[in-house]
Formats: C-alpha cells, structure tokens, sequence
C-alpha cells in the first residue's frame, strides 16, 4: 500500500461532489471504530493492571483471559434503561456526552500513527489539538449542569479549574518541543526526531518539560492523583452522577480516549512518534506496520505509567492541585522554555550519533 | 458604554446544603451527614441517625445474659471480641468470678489481634478516602491472616461471639501460636512497607497534615476517646487505666501524639498495630495452662445492683452498664459506644475544611455506623 | 533554594510509593506470584473444621440421632431460629408415655451462629457443620428440619 502524504489526501484525490462526502464519512467511521475499540482495549488493559497492582487478576472469566469482558460490559450499557433526571436541561444533559466525545475524536485525528497514517496532516496539528481537547471541559461543564444535582456541579466547577490552570503548562511543555523541532506539523516533529528523539536531544530542557508533561496529561484526562472530577470518595461519581447506560458509557470511553491522545502526543513529542530507536526496522519491509507497532509500543508503555500512577496515588484536595500548577509547574515551565531558546539558539543539543558520525 | 466594576458586596453568595449519605461511599454505611457548604467550604454539619438502629438495648432486656453477647457483635463489628468481652467481664464482676490466667491471656491476646485486623481495615479504607485505591488489597490481604486464626479457633471471622460468661467457647487451635508468630513476623515486614506507599507519600502528607485538627479541650468536651483523643493529647487509654483481663501483666505504650490532626490520628493508630505486635509477641509463649472455661451455672442470675465494665477497643472506650434486679433479664442494658461521641467531635473537628479534608476526616474517625446508631 | 529541596524530596516520595506497587506488579504479571484471591470455583476455599456454617444434627448408620427433645437449644437461642415439635412416644413393653422429638426445626435464615445452642445441647446431639453453600432462590428452604424422616433416638442417650 503507497500512501501519499496522509489518509485524506490519498482517498480524496481523484474525487468530487457527493463521492468526495461519502470518502470524508468513512474516514470519520475509521476512526469512530479505532475509537470504540481503543476504548474497549484500554478499559480492559487499565482493569488488567489494576488487578495486578492489587494482588488480584482482574476480569478473566469471559472469553480468553477475561479479553471479552469490556465487550459484555459495553453490551450491559447498551441496553440499560437510560434515565434521566426530572428537572435536568434535556438539551444540554443531552449535548454533554457529545461535546466530550466530538473533542477527544477530533484530537484523534490529526495524531499520526505511523508514516501517512494519519487523517489530517495539517501545518498546525499540535496546535489544533492544544485547542481541541480543551473543548471537552465544556462537556463535561453543560454536562452537569444540565443534571441538576450539586454533586455533579461541584465537579464540574473543580474540572473547570483543572483545565483551565493544566492547559496552560501543557501548553508550554508542548512549546518547549516546538521550539526544539522548528514546526507545529504532527508529521514533521515526528521526521525531526529521525536521528535522536527529542527527549535526548533536548536533554535538560526535554526531561523537565516531558515531566511537566506526564504531570498536567494527567490532571487533564482527569485521572488519579488529579481525579477530583470523579472524586468516588467525595462526590459520588463526579460529574456523570446521573448519567446511566451509554450517557455514562461516553464518558467513560472519553476519559481513555483522552488518556489515549495524552500518551500520544507525548510519544509523538518526545520518543519520536512511529519511529523505531536506533532505526533498528527501518530496512525491513511494511514499513506501515513497524511504525504501528513501535508507536503503539510507545504509546501502551505510557499509558502503563499512567495507570502506575493511578493505582499508587492518593488525590489531591483542590487548594493543592492549584497550589501545584501556578507555584510550581508553571513558573519551572516558563523558565524551562527560556532555558529550551537558549540550547537551541546555542546550538547545545546532545547528539550522540551524531557525534560518532553514525 | 458605562464602564461596571463589580465589588464584592455586589455578587450574592448563598450557602446550600448537601445530603452525604446515608448512600455515600465516604461514610462507610448509613450516616447522613447534612452538610452546610459555602462553595466547596464545610460551614455546617448536621448528623442524622437512624438509618439502622435496631434497638439493641430494648432486646437486650428480654435476653438472659448469655444471650446478649452476640448481640454485641453487631455494635462494632470490627472490635466484636472487645465489645463481648465487656460484657462478659461485667457479668464475672458482678458475679464475683474469677477466671483462669488462661481465659485472660486467650482473651487478651484475641482482642490484641481484633485490634490489628480493625486498624488493618481502616488503613485500607483510609486509603481508598483519600484516592489511593491499591492500599485497600494489601491491607486486606494481611487481615486474611488474622482472619484466618480468627476462623480455626472461633468458628468465625468477624462476629466470632468466642466469649462467654466465665470463659471462652471453645479452646485455642492447635495452629494458634504458630500462626501468632507467623503473623507477627510478616506484620513486622508490612508495616514499613505501608510507610513507604502512603505515610510518606507528599500528596498524602499534604492531605493529612494539619487538617481536621481536635483540640484538646474540644476531645475532653466531647467525650472523645481511644486513638481519636489519644491523637489529641489525652492519656484515655483504658487498658492502662482501668487493666483488665491480663493487661496488667504485658508491657506496652500508650501511643500519645499531641497535634490532633489527621496526620496524627493516622500515626496513633499505626503505632499502635506496632504496640499490639508487642503484647502479642510477649503472650505467644507465656500461654498459661488451664481451663478455658470456669464452671458456671447454665442459667445466670445477677444480684441485684447496677454494674459497669469498660474495654478498650479499637475505636475507644465501650462500656456496659447493667442494671440487675435479679431476675435472669437485666432490668436495663446501656452500651457507651466509642462511635456515638466521636462523631460528636467530628462536627467540630470536620468544620472549616473543604468537603475532601471532612472525606479525610472521618476516614481517621474510622466510625463503624453501627455502632454509633443501635 | 528550599523550593527546589521541597520539589525533590517530594518526587523522591512518589517514587517510594510507586516502588512499592511495583514491586507487586511485575512478578503479578509475569508468574501471579502475589495474587491472593481465590479462583472461586476451581479453586476450593480454605475452611477450617470450626467453621460455622450451619446446625446440623448428627446421625448414625441405623438413622439414630441424640436428640431426647429436652428443649434446651430452642431455650438457649436467642432470636428463636430453633423450634422442636415434640410428640408423646409410648414404650410398647412398659406402656409408658416418652417426650421425644417429632421435627427439630432450625430457622437459618435467622441464626446468628452464636454456638449457644451447641453449648446447651447436654447429650452433643446437634453440632456445627462446614458447610457454606446457602444460597437459595426460596427463603423457605432455608428452614430445615434437622433429623431425617423416620429416624429415632439412639440407645442409651438418655443414662
């Protein structure tokens, strides 16, 4: 299979009019597929893990090993009675799920999984999905207010306050890589990092911004020890209190979906994306298929230190999550880019194969 | 375009109320608490109770006396052989009997691993208050251990009702003092472990420290007791006060910290899991020989008169109070439970915080509910 | 600098913890070594020989139980889970009227195992039995009565 530059232009070359929709719509139904079953594996992977952590086995009675276990549980959702409450805002107890969903697939979408592999490989793709996984709180927001249970508000109000504080030093971790690789093309940061990725090459600079990275990824997928949206022990179940069936059920899958992209991007920033290390399959054959496999390596052994967190972690109280952002994470963040200028302007990178002439 | 500068007097602030419980995951059962909040800040907290009283002291009344031992396990059911043995012991003192070194070592050595297995349990569940959720299996995987000696010499794991009037039901296991020192030893290695996953973990600290604090006076005024006072600086401790059963006999400390915070509740009751490792560690080999039953008559009539008989269980003081007129019944039973005036210290303990640090408090409450409400 | 002091020391304290899970995890992973659940029904669960799982009364070949119908368990118990319907047997060779027991009932769905009535039985005719299997779909079938159909009293329980 030769692709040209990504999926989108390699189906929509040769067509117009209502053809050129009809390739848009299966391209969008690619990834709504991608995103059913990634969230599918993902839940089954975190409750693997977390049986693990916890001297258990996890779900291992349906199917092989337990792997059909979150299928059975999709189907449970599916056919549960979906209810809502008396004096809830139909419209927007209704548009919640949606606006969390629209915001994690769109951010799918410009993520490049292998070399081509990607829908949309536009020129400002890390940009794109810095604004677009923003969207989601908004969901989440309308969500709960929408339910009319105070409950959900007071964690819709704490998401709020996380996102809006986290966005801004993932923000600037990001900026960090950007300064390192000169461009805002997904594909391109990927290609810069041909040689060395970006967290050795960067060195001090990459280390600090790829912690603070890992930090505010996971206080924005709304995860442990940054999960005060959900809060079980606080506030119930957080802000889908009162969402039952598929309601709850695209939440759920959005909360993956988003630890998905955040794990993503970071590989996509600074392990070099679908690269392998050291360029050690480049010579054999299907090069799609090794870049899959090294990007999703990539991506699963972050996610794995995602849930490492997760299931070690105690939370924070809400003062203290704000504490951390704008005392610590944002001033180490904005004194990290000065010091990121200054080695690429210098020219300091640490190039090892370079330096051997390799 | 008039420029509006909006001050503070000009935005309306409203308190609102919030119904935790009686189905919430953070009060461990069916309290309810009414909480009065002022955005996410505890300004108001209102118990209500009831949700499961079954009147535990009214059947008492139509019970003979051996009959309402395995009522008491249905108090708090995590110190279930504490709260038999005060009553047990209330009915050998007014009875004048005097058990054998073996039933009070038996004894004291169950109610040492009782205490073990109900800090063990809230260890783990504190855990899970706070976020960490993995702490709840390691704690309960320890707890199994002692729930398992528990099963081999009583028959249960959790409402054992093993004492009787004038004994224990059954005798030891034969497993029994291998299994002690077994758990001695793998408790010994746990413990620094726990340490390591959240004592000192800074989130936690964070979360523990200076939070919820209880003064002093405020433990006194409230009735506080056990590791909830003894965190506040109040030497309560009733097995070195009032010893009972072979208390007098084994060395020990009675865990004092002075801040009265969570961090310090926290710490109290860790040390003393340490603390009863060592009264354990003491009466392992020093089992005396004996009867584990003293002979007494089948139907038990106390004289008339009114007597009293504090414990130290894992939450604090429980006390029975029996009113005889020297029929087989008591004429009146009262229980002074650990649970009820803790949590009456809680609503001053748990104010000013935000809703996660009250989450935190209670957890290093460690309320059982019924055993505030029967 | 303090602020630098604080941000390692507190790193340096997630790392424990997450050394701690992760001590568990990986041998978890690879050889179940620490897991310590049990695999219910595959895996029998460990019961001890005291454990209470149910009164049951004990019967010999010949269908005979211990059991005079003295009353002392149904006295004993505390929340009446135990009822004996007791009948008047005549002895064929003396002619004499003998209380005996026609159906020891024995209300599960109602005990607290408590072990009084074990205690109080003076001739060991009920006992504790291990058994755990009480699920039913039918409150009713937890009400059982305890000697078997057509069993009598064995010889030389009531000396």
């Amino acid at each position: 299979m030769i692709l040209t530059q990504n999926i989108f232009e390699y189906w929509t070359q040769n067509t117009e009019g209502w053809l050129y929709v009809l390739v848009l719509a299966l391209i969008a139904a690619l990834y709504l597929t991608f995103f059913a079953v990634a969230g599918l594996l993902l839940v089954l992977m975190e409750r693997r893990v977390a049986g693990f952590f916890q001297l258990r086995l996890g779900p291992n009675r349906v199917g092989p090993g337990g792997s059909l276990q979150t299928i059975a549980d999709a189907l449970k959702l599916v056919s549960k009675e979906i209810f809502m409450p008396k004096f809830a805002d139909k419209l927007l107890y209704k548009a919640g799920y949606y606006f969390v969903i629209i915001a994690s697939l769109l951010g799918l979408s410009v993520i490049p999984f292998s070399a081509h592999f990607q829908a949309f490989d536009i020129n400002v793709g890390i940009f794109f999905i810095t604004a677009v996984s923003s969207v989601g709180v908004l969901g989440i927001l309308i969500g709960a207010w929408g339910s009319r249970n105070k409950y959900s508000l007071i964690g819709a109000m704490r998401s709020g306050l996380q996102m809006i504080s986290y966005e801004l030093s993932a923000g600037f971790a990001v900026i960090t890589i950007v300064l390192l690789a000169g461009t805002l093309q997904m594909s391109e940061i990927v290609e810069a990092q041909r040689d060395t990725w970006f967290i050795i090459k960067g060195h001090i600079p990459a280390l600090i911004a790829f912690m603070i990275f890992m930090i505010s990824g996971t206080a924005e997928s709304n995860r442990v020890p940054f999960d005060l949206v959900e809060a079980e022990a606080e506030l119930g179940a957080g802000f889908h209190t009162e969402y039952s069936g598929m309601g709850f059920a695209y939440f759920f899958l959005a909360e993956f979906e988003n630890m998905f992209i955040i794990a993503a991007l970071a590989v996509t920033l600074f392990f070099g994306g679908w690269l392998a290390p050291f360029g050690i399959t480049d010579a054999l054959p299907g090069q799609v298929f090794w870049g899959l496999f090294w990007f999703f390596l990539k991506v699963l052994i972050v996610i794995f230190v995602f849930m490492w967190f997760r299931w070690t972690f105690p939370r924070l109280r809400i003062d203290q999550l704000l504490v951390l952002e704008w005392k610590y994470l944002l001033p180490i963040g904005l004194v990290n880019i000065v010091l990121a200028a200054l080695i690429v302007w210098q020219g300091w990178l640490f190039e090892p194969l370079k330096w051997l002439g390799l | 375009m008039s420029e509006q500068v909006i001050t503070h007097s000009d935005i309306k602030f409203q308190e609102y109320f919030l119904n935790m419980g009686p189905q919430h995951p953070a009060t461990h059962g069916v309290l309810r608490l009414i909480l009065t909040l002022d955005g996410e800040e505890v300004v108001g907290i209102e118990p209500d109770l009831g949700y499961i009283h079954r009147g535990i002291e009214k059947m008492c009344e139509y019970d003979t006396y051996r009959q309402i031992i395995h009522l008491t396990d249905r108090f708090d059911y995590l110190s279930s052989h504490m709260n038999n043995e005060a009553v047990c012991l209330a009915v050998e003192k007014a009875l004048e009997v005097e058990v054998t070194d073996r039933i009070k070592v038996i004894r004291t050595m169950m109610d040492e691993l009782t205490r073990i297995a109900s800090h063990l349990l809230w260890w783990g569940v504190m855990g899970m208050d706070v976020g960490a959720l993995t702490t709840f299996m390691y704690a309960f995987r320890d707890r199994e251990m002692i729930n398992e000696i528990m099963e081999k010499t009583t028959g249960a794991r959790l409402t054992m009702s093993y004492n009787i009037p004038g004994g224990v039901m059954f005798d030891l296991h034969k497993d029994f003092q291998k299994d002690v020192k077994n758990l001695i030893a793998h408790m010994r290695k746990v413990l620094p472990e726990y340490d390591r996953l959240l004592t000192g973990n800074v989130i936690f600290q964070r979360r523990m420290k200076g939070i919820g604090t209880l003064s002093k006076e405020d433990a006194v005024n409230y009735g506080a007791t056990g590791p909830v006072a003894r965190a506040s600086g109040i030497s309560c401790d009733t097995r070195k006060h009032e010893p009972y059963s072979a208390y007098n006999r084994v060395k020990f400390n009675e865990v004092i910290e002075t801040a009265g915070d969570n961090l310090a509740r926290y710490q109290v009751r860790m040390q003393e899991m340490y603390e009863s490792l060592d009264i354990l560690e003491q009466l392992v080999d020093n089992i005396p020989e004996g009867d584990y039953q003293v002979a007494m008559r089948n139907l038990i009539k106390l004289p008339k008169g009114e007597f009293y008989q504090s414990v130290e269980t894992a939450r604090g003081e429980f006390g029975v109070f029996i009113v005889s007129d020297g029929k087989k019944n008591p004429y009146r039973v009262h229980f002074r439970s650990p649970g009820f005036n803790n949590l009456n210290a809680l609503l001053k303990a748990g104010l000013g915080g935000k809703i996660a640090d009250l989450v935190a408090t209670m957890s290093t409450f460690d309320f059982v509910i019924p055993d505030i409400d029967r | 600098m303090s602020y630098f002091k604080k941000i390692f020391k507190a790193i340096h304290t997630l790392f424990q913890g997450m050394s701690v899970t992760g001590n568990y995890f990986f041998p978890n992973a690879l050889t179940r070594k620490h897991v310590i659940t049990c695999q219910y029904p595959e895996e029998p669960p460990v019961i001890f020989e005291r454990f209470k799982g149910e009164v049951v009364m004990w019967h010999n070949e010949n269908n005979e139980h211990r059991c005079t119908g003295c009353q002392a368990c149904e006295i004993a118990c505390p929340n009446g889970s135990i009822e004996i319907i007791w009948k008047w047997e005549i002895n064929p060779e003396t002619g004499r009227k003998k209380k005996a027991i026609d159906q020891h009932i024995y209300h599960l769905s109602m005990c607290t195992m408590c072990s009084l009535c074990i205690q109080a039985c003076p001739t060991n005719a009920i006992m504790w039995s291990t058994n755990f299997h009480h699920a039913t779909y039918d409150r009713g079938l937890l009400t059982k009565v305890l000697n078997k159909p057509g069993s009598k009293l064995m010889e030389g329980v009531e000396e």
